[in-house]
């Protein structure tokens, strides 16, 4: 049997990469080009800039990831790009150049969902994994439980019903002066702190799988004017357990309701050491099969956009050429 | 200028509410104030006033998100941009052309990018109570200056006479 190569492209925010993946698991080559030093002094992701450096990026980093696979661009069998969730102008840069290629390679064009790619990162590293599993996607826009029942086949359990769980660590991490990205600052001044220090409230705990961080930003604000004196380790620390206690019991609650096998973790705050440690803890505690990505794997990559555009090729053959970029995509249609 | 008092995120919502009964086509609302201070909120009181079924959640990264009501919200944050030339990008009086209401969240900062015609609101803590909110409207350019006296009336259940206290 042929073996499928599909090159993989992701510009939804501000990474731009490229990746050569076999048959969904075999990965070549990932190139991640990072942003976020661009972005560091705006305290976030700036679109023009994020469009501009895309534009710029995208060309050295899509010949990197062929060399590095050691294949030349003849022995490429299709293009996969993300379409969406993302930022309009950054989504356009990558979804030209996909078609540009597959047109010009005359292979077939795949166009994937940035959410859908996530759930592959998974897979992309244990193809083996047994469904169905639950998936806890959480990132700086998205924080959602998935079943995911079969290839393509995904309910929603729940998401968030006003700030995404990356958001919070975003924010949280600007108000105290931490900088951005606020994900990996807070995850390492909070092992100096104590996370029983602040009793920050954990919304909605106790019914169904939706999330809501917004609450939780405002008493974090609340108690640091109050204690203008507080150690800001001890904030970080207790407010990464708040997010960490909601995020695990939703899941393990999921995982266990709708009789899954497995638990994984996908998305950037998937990066997160505690998550990664109490999410592994909850596996063993209740007998389910826990998988955590790689931290590579976690962040925006085109390794995943690669290993989910061969499983959609399979099910649905090539996009059409005239797909546009989806800045609102959903994972399933209302 | 109106100043009015919330005392939970509800009250926030429901004053919102209110305020959505005077929404017109093209109209422009800036909501200010720090982190936490209950713009989401607002936002949320406010479409679900204007029929919008779909969930309200935070635009921080996605900037824009739009939803279909009886009147179309465009809701968006510009709290991750700083460049005034950015917020132009966005394409604001295309969208106030375009029919729908459009509020944005931290646009105090933007004000100077964007259509002098708009109903900023000011959202502060208050020294008492963890979930009390005091609120400034502030109607600016002629559209909201003709309409100050139906906000007063929309919002005068929460209204309070003297802000100092």
């Amino acid at each position: 049997m042929n073996r499928t190569r599909v090159l993989g492209i992701e510009t939804s925010c501000d990474e731009t990469a490229a990746a050569v993946v076999v048959d969904g698991h075999e990965v070549l080559s990932s190139v991640v080009s990072s942003q976020v030093d661009l972005h560091a002094r705006f305290g976030g992701v700036v679109p023009e800039i994020a469009s501009r450096a895309h534009v710029e990026l995208l060309t050295p980093v899509v010949a990197r990831a062929l060399v590095e696979a050691g294949i030349d661009d003849d022995h490429v069998d299709a293009v996969a790009a993300t379409v969406g969730p993302g930022l309009i102008g950054a989504l356009l840069v990558g979804v030209s150049a996909a078609k540009t290629l597959a047109l010009v390679w005359d292979v077939p064009f795949v166009a994937v969902n940035h959410l859908e790619a996530h759930l592959y990162a998974a897979l992309l590293e244990d193809p083996e994994l047994e469904l169905p599993v639950v998936v806890l996607l959480v990132s700086g826009g998205h924080t959602l439980l998935v079943l995911m029942e079969g290839h393509g086949r995904y309910r929603i359990l729940g998401s968030t019903i006003d700030d995404a769980a990356g958001e919070a660590f975003d924010k949280v991490a600007r108000y105290l002066g931490l900088g951005y990205p606020g994900g990996p600052a807070i995850d390492a001044i909070a092992m100096e702190g104590d996370p029983e220090a602040i009793a920050f409230p954990r919304a909605i705990m106790d019914d169904g799988y939706d999330f809501s961080f917004s609450g939780l930003k405002t008493s974090v604000v609340n108690h640091v004017r109050k204690h203008p004196e507080v150690a800001t380790e001890d904030v970080a620390a207790s407010f990464q357990e708040a997010v960490v206690d909601v995020l695990v019991t939703k899941a393990r609650r999921a995982a266990r309701d709708h009789g899954a096998k497995g638990l994984c973790l996908a998305g950037g705050v998937a990066a997160n050491s505690q998550l990664r440690e109490r999410l592994l803890d909850a596996c063993v505690t209740d007998g389910l099969r826990g998988f955590l990505p790689s931290r590579s794997m976690c962040t925006d990559n085109a390794a995943m956009v690669a290993a989910a555009g061969w499983y959609r090729l399979q099910s649905d053959g090539p996009s059409p050429l005239d797909t546009g970029a989806s800045p609102n995509l959903r994972l399933v249609s209302p | 200028m109106i100043f009015v008092r919330t005392t939970s995120a509800e009250q926030t919502k429901a004053l919102a509410a209110a305020l959505a009964e005077l929404a017109r086509p093209g109209d422009l609302l800036l909501l200010a104030g720090d982190l936490g201070a209950g713009k989401t909120a607002f936002t949320q009181g406010y479409g679900a006033a204007l029929g919008i079924d779909d969930l309200i959640t935070s635009p921080t990264f996605t900037l824009v998100n739009s939803y279909e009501g009886r009147l179309e919200l465009n809701h968006l944050d510009v709290y991750r941009l700083e460049a005034l030339a950015e917020v132009l990008d966005l394409g604001v009086p295309e969208m106030l052309d375009e029919g729908g209401v459009t509020v944005i969240e931290w646009g105090d900062a933007v004000s100077p990018a964007l259509p002098a015609d708009y109903l900023e609101i000011r959202f502060s803590f208050t020294e008492g109570d963890d979930d009390e909110r005091i609120l400034e409207l502030v109607p600016v350019g002629p559209r909201w200056a003709a309409r100050t006296r139906a906000v007063a009336t929309a919002v005068a259940p929460w209204i309070r006479e003297d802000p100092t206290c």
